[in-house]
Parts: structure tokens; sequence; C-alpha cells
């Protein structure tokens, strides 16, 4: 793809405030491929969480970046991830979602691996020449990071470590781990869903606080009244609503949207139990964090195409299949020991909103797939504007967390270092590649 | 009061209860429900889970069940605007037993969904819970156990199923 397509795919004007997205760059075939090499070959991409393989030789199987992929233990209970190929003919040598495996069996033709990736075994070894070295047939291994608990893979050699990528986003992850006082666990049962539109819409999505009241006006007028509250701080009229939140702009194409907690049908369900969490935050954090901890909802991106989100719990990945099409893979991250009262009422709060049959949900996968729909309207010479807030200091339901994004995937797009900074500043600097 | 249903019994009632839904008299359908029912709809990738512990689709109680059939109902369910087309062939009906007051019931189930020149197929099992009440067959325990390895593509569930 020719630098100068690309280059126009966005305007990013400070002076006149103007932010705008040509819509190719959810529908061309070509930004699709250039994505997959400039930027889910070169980033870390979320693949699971320790809690998924939880003993020695567990393992799960995932398709970060569209390639399938085993994350696996071994005997001592050493994490790996390794290709799900096969070194001799390519077929996938784990065909489950997940399992225990002593050895990874390729039925094709029989060759074995063991949990540390080495060929263990092959039906007549004795017609290869001495050119064929068994101890460089293993599977393939891929970098596999954990931060705490959170597994990443990367499929570059040069990208920086794990915690250098997070950068400016690292803190953020510890105050969404921390809220339970404990490590926290990926609940049994995964959301495994599809959109029929680009990925990059639902990450835009996924920190939007500008449509919550019209799109998700049923759950917060309908269900939230139903459940005996009062929505007005989520969507009341004159000022009310989200007092406190804005966007935040978190280095390196990371970025959230963040305010003071406000009320979900979860905190009258288990008061005593969540007071009791919140006095234990005190004295293990400290009051100032432990404030930051539990005072505060946020929705987290971090860049490429991870969210996580404060209210419910969720952490949500997903890949393009197609420029139309991505998939979309979603857990819960709760405290490893609660209570089985508060584990189903926090169960029962998530599904509310999140997931392909929550209240909320299938609306969000409705209006980006209109948005889809909508693009095929000339999408060279029309434009998504993400203007709002430039002018200002940017709310939640401005559009900064979107930009900060956007400049991010520009520059990699482009094949040009940083900026780390995706702020609005005028002076916002170059940085190093990540 | 322990009543037992028989086959054509639990025929005449899922097939009666499948027409309800198709044809979108959600009031009717939801008058169906126990007071102290649950609607399920398991993971794809635990079907056998336990709604208390594990992340379903749908955990569903009659508070939040009566909010959604309310929401399904009104014009701001985008999801099922304009609704979906739906048609249900319920079959393999089965009275598994009585535990209690209760009766175990299973049924097979495909629902074809038309919307937006989509069209989706959901395949699973019923499993429920019936018990007999004065006013007729309640579900107390109204499940759907899909067979579908991951909602790809359909990506949303926002109908009853």
């Amino acid at each position: 793809m020719e630098k100068s397509s690309i280059r126009n795919l966005i305007v990013d004007d400070h002076e006149q405030g103007v932010f705008r997205v040509r819509r190719t760059a959810f529908t061309s075939q070509e930004v699709f491929e250039r994505e997959r090499e400039a930027i889910f070959d070169r980033t870390w991409l979320y693949v699971g969480h320790e809690s998924e393989v939880p003993g020695p030789n567990s393992y799960v199987t995932r398709t970060p970046g569209g390639r399938p992929v085993i994350v696996s233990r071994d005997g001592d209970g050493k994490l790996h991830a390794f290709l799900n190929a096969c070194t001799h003919r390519g077929n996938m040598v784990a065909r489950e979602r997940s399992g225990t495996a002593r050895v990874f069996t390729c039925f094709y033709h029989a060759w074995s691996f063991d949990t540390k990736g080495q060929l263990i075994g092959l039906p007549g070894e004795d017609a290869y020449t001495a050119a064929f070295d068994k101890q460089n047939m293993g599977l393939v291994p891929v970098r596999l990071e954990s931060y705490r608990g959170m597994l990443f893979v990367t499929f570059d050699a040069e990208t920086v470590d794990l915690v250098t990528y997070l950068g400016g986003a690292r803190e953020t992850i510890d105050h969404m781990l921390d809220f339970g006082g404990e490590d926290v666990e990926a609940v049994p049962g995964a959301q495994n869903y599809s959109i029929k539109a680009n990925w990059k819409l639902l990450l835009e999505n996924s920190m939007d606080a500008y449509h919550a009241a019209s799109t998700h006006a049923r759950y917060f007028r309908e269900y939230i009244p139903a459940m005996g509250m009062d929505p007005s701080s989520w969507v009341g009229g004159g000022g009310k609503a989200f007092v406190g939140w804005r966007g935040v702009d978190l280095g390196n194409g990371h970025a959230m949207i963040e305010g003071p907690a406000l009320p979900t049908p979860l905190d009258a369900s288990a008061p005593e139990e969540l007071a009791r969490i919140r006095a234990a935050l005190d004295d293990k954090f400290g009051k100032e964090r432990a404030h930051k901890i539990a005072d505060y909802s946020r929705n987290l991106f971090i860049y490429p195409n991870l969210i996580l989100i404060s209210f419910w719990r969720t952490v949500r990945t997903f890949y393009p299949v197609a420029p139309g099409y991505m998939e979309v893979d979603a857990w819960a991250l709760l405290p490893r020991s609660e209570s089985e009262h508060l584990r189903q009422k926090r169960i029962e709060n998530f599904l509310s909103f999140l997931g392909p049959a929550g209240l909320a949900t299938p609306d969000d996968v409705a209006a980006l797939e209109g948005c889809q729909r909508g693009f095929q309207a000339l999408p060279d010479r029309t434009w998504s504007d993400i203007s709002r807030g430039m002018g200002r200091e940017p709310l939640n339901t401005d559009e900064l967390q979107m930009r900060a994004f956007w400049r991010r995937w520009h520059a990699m797009m482009l094949g040009e270092p940083g900026p780390t900074d995706c702020s609005d500043h005028p002076e916002r600097v170059k940085g190093q590649r990540v | 009061m322990s009543e037992t249903m028989n086959r054509q019994e639990l025929e005449t009632f899922l097939v009666d209860e499948a027409a309800l839904l198709d044809e979108w008299r959600l009031d009717d359908w939801i008058s169906l429900m126990a007071e102290d029912a649950h609607y399920l709809v398991p993971p794809l990738d635990k079907p056998a889970g336990d709604y208390r512990n594990t992340l379903f689709l749908i955990s569903d109680d009659m508070r939040t069940l009566r909010s959604r059939v309310a929401q399904l109902k009104g014009r701001t369910v985008w999801a099922e605007n304009p609704k979906s087309r739906t048609r249900r062939l319920v079959t393999n009906f089965r009275v598994l037993g009585t535990e209690g007051d209760l009766t175990r019931v299973s049924a097979n189930f495909a629902v074809w969904r038309f919307q937006l020149d989509a069209t989706d197929i959901y395949v699973g099992r019923y499993e429920h819970l019936l018990r007999h009440e004065p006013s007729g067959w309640k579900f107390v325990e109204r499940k759907a156990v899909l067979d579908l390895e991951s909602l790809r593509p359909h990506g949303k569930l926002s109908f009853i199923l």
C-alpha cells in the first residue's frame, strides 16, 4: 500500500480542531492486509489469563492476530506459547479449545512434541539424511510474557518488553485488577462472538461514553429503574451525567475514560461484603491508592485491541478476519476467593449489560454493523468525524481516547516511529517505536 | 401437588410456547414462567456449567426477565428494531422424570432468525424444569443449551431463544 494513500486516511488538524478518518480505513482490503504486518505482527496481543492454564501440562488454543497459537504449561508448570502447526507439514497439533496433554501429537504423520515443544517422536526417523536435526524441529516458540497473570504474545523479536510496552497504562491496569484486594481469575465461560464490522469500530465503541444515552437508552432508562435505581448519574440531563469523568491519553496509543464510580445493580446486592472489601483495600494499599482503585471506574484500552471495563470486570479482545468482519472474545476477571454470593452477583451484573445476549452489547453490535453498511456509501469520499473535545479538556463523552488510538495506528501503518504522546497537544513529541 | 406430564402434553406445551415467541406475543409468553423462574442460556464452551459460578450468555431471574421482555416490546432495543422474523422447530420431546414437584423435560430446537438480510440458525436442546400450578404448567427453569461452538457469524442473541 502506497504511503501517500495511508497518509490520506487521516486529517489531524490541531489549529482548526478537526480530526477525520477516511472510511476506506474501515473497508479496504489493502488497509486490512497492511494492518496485519504493520500492527498485529509488531504489538503485544492478549491471549488469555494464567488461570485458564491452571496446572502442569494444561493448554488453551487461541488465534491472536489470526495466527493459531498454543498457550500451555510444561510438566514443571512453566508457561510457553507455540505456533499451533506441526514443523513437518503444518497440521495443527492441538485441536481442542483447551485441555491437558503431556504430548502434542500431529495425527497427520504422527509426529509428537513434548510440552516444552521438543520433537520427541516420528515414525521412520531413519528415512532422513544427516541434515535432519531433530533438536531444531520443535514447535516454533512465540514470545510470551505475563503481566500480573494477563498473558500476551508478540510475533516480533524486536518489540520492547511487555512492561515497557504497557508504559503509562500499567498503573491503570493495576488499579483495575486490585479491586478485590487479591489476584483475579478468569471465570469459567467465555463469550466468543463476532461482529460484521471493522475491528476498529469496536475499540472506538468500547471507550465511547457519548453513545450511552442513545444506544443504551433501554439499559439506563428501563433496566436500571427496574432494579430500583436512579439512572441520572449515567444519562441525566442538565449536566448531571458523568460528572467528573474525562478522556485520557496514556501514551503509545493506550487510552481510557475514567471518572467517579457510578451506581450499578451490583452495589445493592452485596453491600456488606463490598464494604468489607473496600475497608480491606485501605489497609492493604493505604487510603490514597485504595481510593484510586475502588472509587473510580474506567474503560481502559490497551493498544491495539484489548479492553478492560471496571463496571463489569470484563476483559475483551477482538481481531479482524476481513475488513468488515471481526471475532470477539470476552471473559470476566474476578477475585479468586470471593464468596459464592458475590461471585454470582458480579456475574449477573456483567450479563445484565455485556455480551452477545446482554441488555446492551447487542445494540452495540447492531450499531457497528450499521456503521459498516453505511461505510459502503462511497467510503473513499466520506469521513468519520472524531473531533469531539479537541478545543477543551476532553470529557469521556469526547473523542480524545479514539484520536490517541488513531494517531498511533497512523504512525505504525506508515512505518514511522511514535508518537508515544498521542494527545491533542500541539507540541506532541515523536517518540521511539514501541 | 405433583402432576405427571406425558409426552403428548409436553409437545403441546412447548409447540404452543414456540408459537407465542414466533408471534412476538411476549406478555403471553412470560405468563408461562413461575414467580421463582430462571431463564438460562449457558456459555458455548461450558454447556453444563452452573449459572451461579459460570459466565453464562443469559442468566435472568424474573426481575431481569420482566425488564428484558418490557424492553423487547418497546422500540429502543436497536438489535431487534426492526424485529427479527423467527421460525422455531421444536421436536424430540422427552419427559425425563420428576424431582419433588418438578418435572424435568427436554426437547431439541432449531430456530431460524432473519433480519436485515442476514440469516442465522440457532440449534440446541431445551432442558427445562416445569411445575404444575393452579393455572397450568409453568417453567421453573427454562434453559436453552446451544450446540453452536461460537456465536459466529450470529454476533448476538437478542430475541428470546
